[in-house]
């Protein structure tokens, strides 16, 4: 007997008995002999619970985590202080052990996040009109490229050189698949080259993709895009650090047609890179064309308030082939995640972790600068991260950091070969001042 | 119990809050003031006691396969073990970065190295990619796959992709996500692919076939070798949609089938949980002659280190950033540890005997438009005796008054009033005879008190939900703040 199994004997000759069947093998008649197994599958034999922790526990700790080792490690994925009260709600079965909520009367609980969640997405963007989230900040970038191309009749991307190198990857991918013009725009300075872009944009142009802050931490000058592509009747998809949206202008400020970004940083663990969650809302006007679950409010036949799953005519299970995505899953308890936590740090909460980042950042830049050995790249400004630029190697320095117990940044050249020696930092509200010290003190003994 | 009937918005009051982070050691400093934020974002003020009160609160208005059987069609909704849960939250795996040097997360690369080959194993393929996030992008990355390889071969006029008229509304809107015309076959009297009707749709212009099996009706399909030769011989591939794998694990594997790109749903078969709506994973597999398109980066083994490799010419690119959900690969792999070679066939078959089980008791009652063995899933239609003409929806609404979750309704779509049901291998005799006992009870209420079954449900904490208006005057977020919008 297996614990997940709960067939006695007895139960499976009940069954056997029901379908006049002597063996279970029996009832796999229908598949053709020539493709049965003919031995059992080359997997080892089941494992207790005790043993399956022990072998899960022993490769865990074959890995580095934020959890023992002071991370200045960033690049689209944070270390940020993640409450209790997420881990209570996220951890709560009757959430997590539910499927899509297709039966409204007895999934209002999951309705009813999913509406807080849109409502606190559309809140912190400035937005109208936000989803049920999407998979991640890369494939986000590329519904919304979709979206773009879609709601506009127009068959051209430009994106901007500064967006994480995964939303690149990624949308590339997709834009190639359906035919789309992507074009990259490089950066000058840190930050999208302004004059390159405005040769490159035109009444062709769908939409312009720009990640503020970059991958390089900084700060685009969302004012003056915003400006050429409406001159244009193009679109403004602006990709966020949710976390930047305490401090600094939403997309709604600048006037986006879309915001979309990577949520992992509201409450959701790194996770060697997921399950995350991306976002997308919009403008009203694009609210029927935007790809995945929405949710709705409306009432029962008593009039009380209740939440159901709306607009499903865009919707792949209605539409096939004419839908506006194919995404059935999504992210929904990572979405319960963001909300928890949206919910719990509160609307001071999240200027005050905005903030924290910002100073530490700010501060740990001007301490490891203030040796003539390293000087940041450009001087432009920037949120949570920087790069910075040393004659010692990165490879150096890493292994330096670890052998001192530190996870050091990202070594930009990977992406960027322009960026020889070149190092993004990324401090965090947990990064405490003795940390940002050591770091500093390490780099300065470096040769 | 009193009803909970508030807006996290509603508990709401200036002032409070439900955080504490450390007092900042360091100095403050100037934000340049074209880059801030005009208005600070609205979001609640509350306590934690307020957070907690409203999630506790909220997760009692759901049905939950932890509170009763779930037989949803096509979703697999079985048990989610909670060791599973537990390992996906050791800081070891959960706080790993991934751009962290690779020489510190070894852990975690083996863990998905070792996954990949037993998926390989259990499914006959010779490759996996765990980088796809759910069913639908699996999809999406193995079309892509199949489009790569004709272009490699200068078949690049090949953008036809062959659906049965069962699948999945994922299939369609996948092959059309990436650029492909989508060109149904009919299933024939059995429920099987219209052999004769596939083989006159293949031409040049064929990239390939997308096949659920087990189909959406739950019936294994028997054609499927001639199938394979059929789509093979006119130069196009074979895709397997895995959401139904739970029929098959040590029983047959889509591999020996003939198929060249497979997606499995980690979030049905390996017990994953579905999250209300996710997170999923869909890893993709393939055959030998489609190794060089898998998607980048793919996990080397070299002396037992692991490694990252992006350097792969052929590759179609990337779907999702980093290397996939990784938490859900976590607990697919725990579950693969616990139920071993045998366990995984006990589990296949278990689900086809439950199935079987609940079909036969249930077809004295309800029309049963295959009426052949089923496989883990099968699909009935409306009453047979029912002069008061109930429909699906309905019988669906009366089932929420039995505390039992209905079944997936109005697919197939092939099926008319289709009620397709999974009872899974984790649902004991009792726990089915629970929900076959509504049906029947139902079947028995649609002749004798039609109009309890017409104005379901009654037992719900909410009733039956308009949904016309929603859409028709969509009310998408909370407006409470400002009173004049």
């Amino acid at each position: 007997m297996l614990p997940y199994l709960p067939a006695t004997p007895e139960d499976e000759n009940v069954i056997l008995d029901q379908l006049g069947l002597k063996t279970a093998d029996e009832v796999f008649h229908e598949i053709p002999q020539s493709i049965r197994l003919k031995k059992g599958l080359n997997l080892e034999g089941s494992k207790s619970e005790l043993e399956v922790e022990g072998i899960l526990k022993a490769l865990s700790e074959q890995n580095l985590h934020a959890g023992n080792t002071p991370m200045f490690l960033g690049a689209g994925m944070y270390d940020h202080y993640i409450p209790s009260t997420v881990r209570y709600a996220t951890g709560r079965s009757e959430f997590y052990t539910a499927y899509t909520p297709y039966q409204p009367e007895i999934s209002q609980g999951t309705l009813q996040v999913i509406f807080e969640y849109q409502s606190m997405i559309c809140a912190i963007t400035g937005m109208d009109v936000s989803n049920a989230s999407l998979y991640d900040g890369a494939s986000a970038a590329a519904e919304a490229a979709l979206l773009a191309s879609s709601s506009t009749r127009r068959n051209q991307i430009i994106v901007s050189e500064t967006v994480h190198p995964d939303t690149g990857r990624v949308l590339s991918t997709y834009m190639e698949q359906q035919g789309i013009e992507l074009i990259t725009v490089p950066m000058k300075d840190g930050i999208t080259d302004l004059e390159v872009m405005n040769e490159l944009v035109s009444k062709k142009t769908a939409a312009i993709l720009i990640q503020t802050p970059n991958f390089l931490g900084y700060m685009e000058q969302v004012e003056e895009l915003e400006k050429l592509i409406h001159q244009n009747k193009g679109l403004l998809i602006l990709s966020v650090d949710p976390i930047s949206l305490g401090l600094f202008k939403s997309p709604g400020e600048w006037g986006a047609d879309i915001a979309i970004g990577d949520g992992q940083s509201l409450g959701n663990y790194m996770s060697f890179g997921g399950p995350a969650l991306g976002f997308m809302a919009c403008t009203k006007s694009l609210m029927r064309k935007m790809p995945g679950r929405i949710v709705g409010q409306t009432q029962d036949t008593d009039g009380r308030r209740g939440f159901v799953s709306t607009l499903q005519t865009r919707e792949q299970h209605i539409r096939r082939e004419k839908a506006t995505s194919n995404i059935c899953s999504n992210q929904a308890l990572n979405a319960l995640a963001a909300s928890v936590y949206l919910t719990t740090m509160g609307k001071q909460g999240l200027q005050e972790v905005a903030r924290q980042c910002y100073d530490k950042a700010h501060y740990a830049a001007e301490t490891i600068t203030k040796s003539d050995k390293y000087r940041l790249a450009y001087n432009q400004p920037f949120f949570k991260e920087f790069p910075v630029i040393s004659s010692v190697s990165p490879e150096n320095i890493q292994s330096t950091l670890l052998k001192n117990g530190i996870i050091g940044g990202y070594a930009l050249e990977r992406n960027y070969p322009m960026l020889k020696n070149c190092i993004l930092y990324c401090v965090t509200e947990k990064r405490s001042k003795e940390e940002i010290d050591g770091l500093k003190q390490i780099l300065e003994g470096m040769t | 119990m009193r009803e909970y009937n508030k807006l996290i918005f509603e508990c709401s009051k200036e002032g409070r809050k439900a955080y504490k982070l450390p007092e900042s050691d360091i100095p403050s400093y100037e934000l340049p003031a074209s880059l801030a934020r005009l208005e600070a974002a609205e979001l609640p003020e509350v306590s934690e006691v307020d957070v907690i009160r409203h999630y506790a609160n909220l997760s009692q208005k759901n049905y939950a396969v932890d509170l009763g059987i779930y037989p949803l069609g096509s979703c697999t909704m079985k048990y989610n073990p909670k060791i599973n849960e537990e390992a996906a939250r050791i800081p070891g795996f959960a706080q790993v970065h991934p751009l962290q040097p690779v020489e510190t997360a070894q852990g975690a690369l083996q863990l998905m190295s070792e996954l990949e080959d037993m998926l390989c194993e259990i499914t006959g393929m010779s490759a996996f990619s765990l980088q796809p996030s759910a069913g639908a992008q699996g999809e999406a990355l193995g079309l892509m796959i199949i489009k790569a390889y004709h272009q490699s071969r200068g078949g690049s006029k090949r953008n036809k992709i062959i659906v049965p008229d069962s699948a999945h509304g994922t299939n369609p809107a996948s092959a059309a996500m990436i650029g492909m015309d989508v060109v149904e076959v009919r299933s024939n009297k059995d429920g099987g692919v219209d052999v004769d009707a596939l083989k006159e749709i293949l031409n040049d212009e064929i990239a390939g076939l997308m096949l659920t099996n087990p189909s959406t009706l739950g019936l294994f399909e028997k054609n499927i070798l001639e199938i394979a030769d059929a789509v093979h011989d006119a130069g196009g591939l074979l895709y397997y949609d895995g959401a139904n794998t739970n029929a098959i694990m040590g029983i047959t594997r889509p591999g020996d089938m003939g198929f060249d790109v497979i997606h499995l749903n980690l979030h049905k078969t390996f017990s994953t949980p579905h999250g209300g709506g996710g997170p999923g994973s869909g890893p993709v597999g393939v055959a030998g002659h489609l190794e060089d398109f898998l998607p980048v980066p793919v996990i080397t083994v070299k002396k037992n280190k692991y490694d990252l490799d992006y350097d792969r010419p052929l590759s179609v690119g990337k779907v999702k950033g980093f290397y996939g959900n990784f938490g859900v690969l976590v607990r697919a792999y725990a579950y693969i540890l616990t139920m071993g070679a045998e366990g995984l066939k006990r589990v296949s078959e278990m689900s086809v005997l439950n199935a079987n089980y609940m079909m036969d008791r249930l077809k004295e009652f309800y029309e049963l438009p295959y009426d052949q063995t089923c496989m883990h899933e099968f699909v009935i239609s409306h009453l047979k005796n029912n002069p008061a003409d109930i429909n699906t929806k309905q019988i669906a609404k009366r089932l929420l008054d039995f505390g039992v979750h209905p079944p997936t309704t109005y697919f197939p779509l092939i099926v008319h009033e289709a009620m397709m049901i999974e009872p899974t291998e984790t649902e004991s005799l009792e726990s089915m005879e629970e929900f076959i006992s509504a049906m029947i009870q139902i079947a028995k209420e649609a002749v004798e008190n039609p109009e309890i079954i017409q104005t379901a449900p009654h037992n719900t904490s909410i009733k039956l939900l308009d949904e016309v208006s929603a859409a028709r005057k969509p009310v998408v977020k909370w407006k409470g703040y400002k009173k004049d919008e």
